[in-house]
C-alpha cells in the first residue's frame, strides 16, 4: 500500500494537510460549501419570487454572497492559532466601537447601530461581536480546566453579556439576543453543569414578566404585547404576524406554486423579500419546500458540528460549535418569529433573506469553520 | 495529568457536541410539527383568510332614478363630481397633509371633523376617505400640479344628485344627502345589503318619499386586490339595477309661472288637477338650492338659510298653518243650505256688525256700513261676513265640523310627501281636548268665517278646491304619477245636488261679477273660474280697533288668500295661494292663481286648450 492509497482509507479527517484534494489545499470545505451554495441557490429562487421577479435585486444579493465568500475564502487560509492571537484585540476593538455608537452613533429607524469610519463607510460594530463575542469565551475556556469553575464562569458571562447589553440599549434586541446565546452555547460547551442551567432556565422564567414591566423599551413591550395576542390590533402591530401566518397555513402541503403565493405578490405580506421570506417559501412552496430547506440547514449544522466535534483544540471546538449554534439560532429565531412562536424581532432568515451586513458575517464564520478543519496537523 | 485531562476535557465537548446535536434536531421537530399545525391541521382556516384578502366583493351603488315632470323634462339627475379623498396608510403625516392641503384649496373646519369621524369608523385598512367633494376645475388643476407632494392623496369621480332648477322645486322634489350612521341603522339587514355601495339617501320631498323606486338594486363587482386596495383582475360582475325613473305630474311650466307670479314675496302655491288628483304645481317661496345640501351644506351657507327672516328652508305649502279666512265661505255656504237653516231667496240685512244675541259682543264685517240687503249669492261675491255670522251661529259648530270634514280639513290630504300638517278644524271635542274649554257661541260666529281657531295648510285648501270641484267626490292629491293612493270613501252627497251649481256661480261672480271681490283676477280670461278670496290676520285686534295697514308693521299685515278652480263647467286645475302679509286676497294671491290657471289651461295662442289631451305633445319640449 503506497502512502498514498494509505492516507486514502483514512477518514478524511485524519488524513491531515498532505491531503492532495485541490479543495483541501485551498482550505475549503467541500460539504460544507456545497452545503452552503444550495442554501444560496435556493434561497435566489425564492427571492425571485419575494422582489417581484426583480432581478437587480437577485445581482445585489448575489454582489454580498461574492463579497461574503471573499471574506469565507481568506479567513480560511488562516490557521485557527490565528484566530486565537487575535481574539482579545478583535473583541477589544469591537467593545470600544460599541461605546462609541451610542456616543456617536449614525441613527437610522429609532436605533443607533452604525459608525461611520472615514475611508471605509457605515459600519455595524454588532456584526464583528458576533463572531468576536464566541471567541473571546472560546478563548478564555482555551486553558482553563473543564468543566469550568464558578470564577470562570462568572467571568465567562461577563464577556458575553458587557457587549450583550451595550447592544440592547442601541436598542438592538435581535442581535444581543444571539450575542447572548452564543457565549451561552460556548459556556454549554466546556460543560457548564446540568445543574446550573437548570438554575438558569428557572431564572429566566421568573425574571422575564419583571424584565417585561421594568426594564423594556415600549416598544419592545409592545412586541411582546403584539406576541401574545396580535388580534388585538390585526391593521397595526398584529399586521405582520397574521399575514406571515395567514400565508403560510394558505401555502398547505406542496404550496400555491413558485410565484404564485397570493399574500406575498399581493403585498399582504410585510417585509416579504427580508425578514419574511420565509412565509413566501411556506406560501408557495408548501410544507415540502420547507422540510427541503430544513434539510439543507440540518445538513450544514451538522457538518459545522462535525468539524467541531473533529477540531484538534480547545479554541478550535469551542468556537466552532458555537458558530454552528449561532447559525441555528438565526434560523430559529426567524421561524419562530415568521410562525408566531417567537416574538418579532429583527434576525434575517440566514443565506435567504435579502441584504444586511449578516450575510457576510456568516460566510466569515463559516470560513472559520473550514480553516478549523482544514489546517489540523495529522495524528497518529 | 495534563494528558488526561485533555483527554476528559475533549469528552466533555465531545458529549456536549452530541447533545447539541440532539437539541438541533428536536428544535427543529419542534419548528417542523408548528408547520404541519400552520399547514396541514389549519390549512382550510388560513386558506380562507388569505382569499378574504385576495378577494373582495365590492358593491356597486346603483345609478339613482331620474325625476321627470309630466312632459318628461328632466327635475333631478346624476352627474360627475370630483372629489378629495385620502388614503391614510399613504400618508406620513396626516396632520401636516391636511394643513397643507388647506393651504392649496378651501376646505374648513367642519369637513375636516367629518374626515376624522370617518377616519375612526373606517371598515379596512387603505381604504379612501373623503375630504372635499365639488372640486371645482382649477382645483382639480392645484391638486394634480402639487400630487407628488402629497402620497396618498387622491381626486375620485362619482356620480351625485344635480337639481338643475335650484330652488324652483326644492319644496316638493326635497334633496338627498350623505347616507349617516342613523340611516343604516333604521335599515332592517336586507336593505342595509342593497345600500352597501351607496352614498347618498333621500333626505326630504320625493326623494325621501320614493327613496326605495329611485334607489335601484346594488350590483357587486368580486375583485382581487393587493393590500394597499388597488384591483388587480375582475373575477366576476352583477351589475347594478338602476333606479326607476319617476315621472311627477308637476308640469314644469306651471311650476315656473307659480313661482314667478309670487315673485319676491313669500308665500305659497299648490295646484291640483282636479281629474285625477295630480299635483301640477308645489311652490314654497322662497326656496333653498337643494344642490348645496347633497354633498353635505357648508356652515356658513346653512347659517345663512337658518337666521334668514324669510324662513327659506320652511315649507309653508305643506306645513304653513294659516286661518283659512273667507276662503271656506263657499263651503259654509253649502253647510247652511244642507243644515236648512238658509235658502238661495232668503236675505238679512248687513250693518256692518253682527250682534251675538243675548250679550253684548260684536263681530264687525270687514266693509265699514255694511252690505245692506244680501241673499246667499251676494254674500259669497262680496264676502259678507255678517251673513256668515249669522249663518253660522244657526246652524252649529257640530254640523259645521262635520260638513267641512268633507272637503278634508283638519286631517292630512294624504300628498306623497312627509311632514304634512294638519290644520285644525275645530269642534267641541277638540277645543275640551287641546284647550280644556267648553265651547261658546262666540267660537261658532268666528269659525264661521275661518278665523278663531281654525287653521289651515295651503295644500289643504286646494284639497277644499279640488273636492268643490268634484262636487263633492273626495280625491287624494299626488306628486308622483302612476301611483295608486288609498282613496277616501265619505263622499259629500248634497240632500239638493243643485247647489254645487248655485254656488259655482256664486263663485265664479266672485271673479267674473260686477261686484266680486276678485274682479281684478277675473279680466279678460278665456275661460270661466270660480274661485274666492280670503284673508288670514296674522294677529287679532280688538273688535272695536280699526284696522289701518298704514299703521302695522309689513310683517304684522294680513296674509292673502285665494283659492279657485277652472274652467268652471269642467274644471281642469284647482288652485290656493297664500301671499304671507299680502294684505288683500283679492288683488295680491288672485292674480297669482290667475297666472297659474293660465299656464295650465291656455294654449300657445291664448286660447283654451284641449283639456282631454296632455297640455305639451309627447317628447315635444322633453329637454329643459
Amino acid at each position: 500500500m503506497s502512502s498514498r492509497d494509505y492516507l486514502r482509507q483514512l477518514p478524511s479527517h485524519q488524513r491531515g494537510p498532505s491531503n492532495r484534494d485541490l479543495a483541501f489545499r485551498l482550505h475549503i470545505d467541500a460539504p460544507l460549501l456545497a452545503g452552503l451554495l444550495s442554501i444560496m441557490a435556493y434561497g435566489m429562487f425564492i427571492l425571485y419570487s419575494a422582489g417581484g421577479e426583480d432581478i437587480n435585486l437577485l445581482m445585489r444579493q448575489g454582489m454580498r454572497f461574492l463579497v461574503g465568500f471573499t471574506a469565507m475564502f481568506v479567513l480560511a487560509q488562516f490557521p485557527p492559532r490565528t484566530f486565537r492571537f487575535w481574539t482579545p484585540l478583535l473583541y477589544g476593538i469591537g467593545l470600544i466601537m460599541l461605546i462609541l455608537v451610542l456616543l456617536v452613533g449614525i441613527e437610522a429607524k429609532g436605533a443607533q447601530r452604525w459608525l461611520y469610519i472615514p475611508g471605509f463607510g457605515r459600519f455595524q460594530p454588532s456584526e464583528l461581536m458576533k463572531i468576536a463575542v464566541p471567541a473571546l469565551a472560546a478563548w478564555f475556556f482555551r486553558d482553563r480546566p473543564l468543566p469550568p469553575s464558578f470564577r470562570d464562569v462568572a467571568i465567562a458571562l461577563a464577556i458575553v453579556i458587557v457587549p450583550a447589553l451595550l447592544i440592547g440599549k442601541q436598542p438592538d434586541l435581535g442581535t444581543a439576543l444571539l450575542i447572548v446565546i452564543s457565549g451561552l452555547v460556548i459556556l454549554f460547551m466546556a460543560g457548564l453543569s446540568w445543574r446550573i442551567i437548570g438554575a438558569a432556565v428557572a431564572f429566566v422564567a421568573v425574571a422575564a414578566p419583571l424584565m417585561y414591566f421594568n426594564f423594556m423599551h415600549d416598544y419592545q413591550r409592545r412586541r411582546v404585547d403584539t406576541f401574545l395576542n396580535p388580534e388585538a390590533d390585526p391593521l397595526g402591530a398584529g399586521w405582520n404576524i397574521i399575514q406571515s401566518k395567514t400565508a403560510i397555513g394558505s401555502g398547505g402541503i406542496d404550496g400555491k406554486g413558485w410565484l404564485n403565493g397570493t399574500q406575498s405578490r399581493l403585498d399582504f405580506l410585510p417585509e416579504s423579500s427580508t425578514d419574511f421570506i420565509f412565509a413566501v417559501l411556506a406560501e408557495e412552496l408548501g410544507l415540502l419546500g420547507i422540510l427541503l430547506l430544513f434539510a439543507l440547514y440540518l445538513f450544514v449544522i451538522g457538518r459545522c458540528l462535525w468539524i467541531s466535534y473533529h477540531a484538534q483544540d480547545l479554541f478550535s471546538r469551542l468556537l466552532g460549535a458555537g458558530l454552528a449554534i449561532t447559525f441555528f439560532i438565526y434560523v430559529l429565531v426567524n421561524v419562530g418569529m415568521v410562525s408566531g412562536l417567537l416574538p418579532v424581532v429583527g434576525v434575517p432568515l440566514p443565506l435567504i433573506s435579502y441584504g444586511g451586513t449578516s450575510i457576510v458575517t456568516l460566510l466569515a464564520s463559516f470560513g472559520i469553520l473550514m480553516s478549523i478543519h482544514t489546517h489540523r496537523s495529522l495524528m497518529g | 495529568m495534563r494528558l488526561r485531562d485533555r483527554q476528559r476535557e475533549s469528552q466533555i465537548i465531545q458529549t456536549r457536541l452530541v447533545w447539541t446535536l440532539v437539541f438541533v434536531v428536536i428544535v427543529l421537530g419542534a419548528l417542523v410539527s408548528r408547520m404541519i399545525w400552520l399547514q396541514w391541521v389549519q390549512h382550510d382556516r388560513f386558506q380562507a383568510l388569505a382569499d378574504q384578502n385576495r378577494v373582495q366583493t365590492q358593491p356597486i351603488a346603483p345609478p339613482r332614478g331620474v325625476l321627470v315632470d309630466r312632459h318628461g323634462r328632466i327635475l333631478a339627475d346624476n352627474q360627475p363630481d370630483f372629489s378629495l379623498v385620502v388614503i391614510p396608510e399613504q400618508v406620513r403625516d396626516l396632520d401636516a397633509a391636511l394643513n397643507g392641503l388647506r393651504e392649496l384649496i378651501s376646505i374648513d373646519d367642519d369637513q375636516i371633523e367629518r374626515f376624522h369621524t370617518q377616519l375612526k369608523q373606517r371598515r379596512r385598512a387603505w381604504e379612501a376617505i373623503p375630504l372635499r367633494s365639488r372640486l371645482t376645475m382649477e382645483e382639480i388643476a392645484l391638486i394634480a400640479e402639487a400630487r407628488h407632494e402629497w402620497p396618498g392623496v387622491r381626486i375620485e369621480a362619482e356620480a351625485i344628485r344635480h337639481y338643475p332648477h335650484g330652488d324652483l322645486f326644492s319644496h316638493v322634489i326635497g334633496y338627498v344627502n350623505r347616507i349617516n350612521a342613523e340611516d343604516i341603522a333604521a335599515m332592517d339587514e336586507a336593505t342595509l345589503a342593497n345600500y352597501s355601495g351607496t352614498n347618498f339617501y333621500g333626505r326630504a320631498g320625493i326623494e325621501r318619499q320614493y327613496e326605495k323606486r329611485l334607489h335601484g338594486k346594488v350590483g357587486y363587482r368580486k375583485v382581487e386586490t393587493n393590500a394597499r386596495g388597488r384591483v388587480q383582475q375582475v373575477l366576476e360582475e352583477i351589475p347594478p339595477v338602476p333606479g326607476d325613473e319617476v315621472r311627477l305630474n308637476l308640469d314644469l311650466d306651471v311650476q315656473r309661472a307659480a313661482w314667478d307670479a309670487l315673485g319676491s314675496r313669500r308665500g305659497a302655491v299648490i295646484a291640483i288637477d282636479p281629474r285625477d288628483g295630480g299635483v301640477l304645481a308645489f311652490v314654497s317661496r322662497p326656496g333653498f338650492d337643494p344642490n348645496l345640501f347633497v354633498t353635505g351644506i357648508s356652515l356658513p351657507d346653512y347659517a345663512a338659510y337658518r337666521d334668514d327672516p324669510d324662513r327659506p328652508l320652511f315649507n309653508r305649502a305643506l306645513q304653513g298653518q294659516y286661518p283659512p279666512g273667507s276662503t271656506i265661505k263657499s263651503m259654509m255656504g253649502l253647510a247652511a243650505l244642507e243644515a236648512g237653516v238658509t235658502d238661495w231667496q232668503r236675505t238679512i240685512r248687513d250693518p256692518g256688525y253682527f250682534n251675538l244675541p243675548g250679550t253684548t259682543r260684536v263681530f264687525r264685517d270687514w266693509k265699514r256700513g255694511g252690505h245692506g240687503v244680501v241673499n246667499l249669492h251676494t254674500a259669497v261675491v262680496e264676502s259678507c261676513d255678517t251673513y256668515f255670522y249669522d249663518a253660522g251661529l244657526k246652524m252649529g259648530i257640530d254640523h259645521i265640523a262635520n260638513f267641512l270634514s268633507h272637503f278634508g280639513l283638519g286631517k292630512a290630504t294624504g300628498i306623497d310627501i312627509q311632514g304634512e300638517m294638519t290644520g285644525i278644524l275645530p269642534s267641541r271635542e277638540w277645543k275640551q281636548r287641546a284647550r280644556k274649554s267648553a265651547w261658546f257661541h262666540g267660537d261658532t260666529v268666528n269659525t264661521s268665517i275661518g278665523q278663531g281657531y281654525m287653521l289651515t295648510t295651503p295644500l289643504q285648501l286646494a284639497q277644499t278646491m279640488v273636492v268643490s270641484a268634484r262636487r263633492g267626490k273626495q280625491i287624494t292629491p299626488r306628486v308622483a304619477m302612476n301611483t295608486q293612493p288609498p282613496q277616501p270613501k265619505n263622499h259629500l252627497v248634497l240632500k239638493n245636488p243643485d247647489n254645487w251649481q248655485r254656488m259655482e256661480a256664486a263663485l265664479a261672480d266672485v271673479l267674473h261679477g260686477q261686484r266680486g271681490t276678485a274682479r281684478a283676477a277675473g279680466r279678460g280670461a278665456a275661460y270661466r273660474i270660480a274661485g274666492k278670496s280670503g284673508t288670514a290676520q296674522v294677529f287679532s285686534l280688538a273688535s272695536d280697533v280699526e284696522y289701518k295697514k298704514l299703521d302695522v308693521a309689513e310683517r304684522l299685515r294680513d296674509h292673502a288668500l285665494f283659492v279657485a278652480f277652472a274652467p268652471v263647467d269642467n274644471p281642469a286645475i284647482a288652485v290656493a295661494v297664500l301671499v304671507e302679509n299680502g294684505e288683500s286676497g283679492g288683488s295680491t294671491a288672485g292674480p297669482v292663481a290667475r297666472a297659474v290657471m293660465d299656464a295650465w289651461l291656455l294654449d300657445g295662442k291664448g286660447d283654451l286648450r284641449d283639456l282631454s289631451k296632455p297640455r305639451l305633445q309627447p317628447d315635444k319640449g322633453a329637454t329643459p
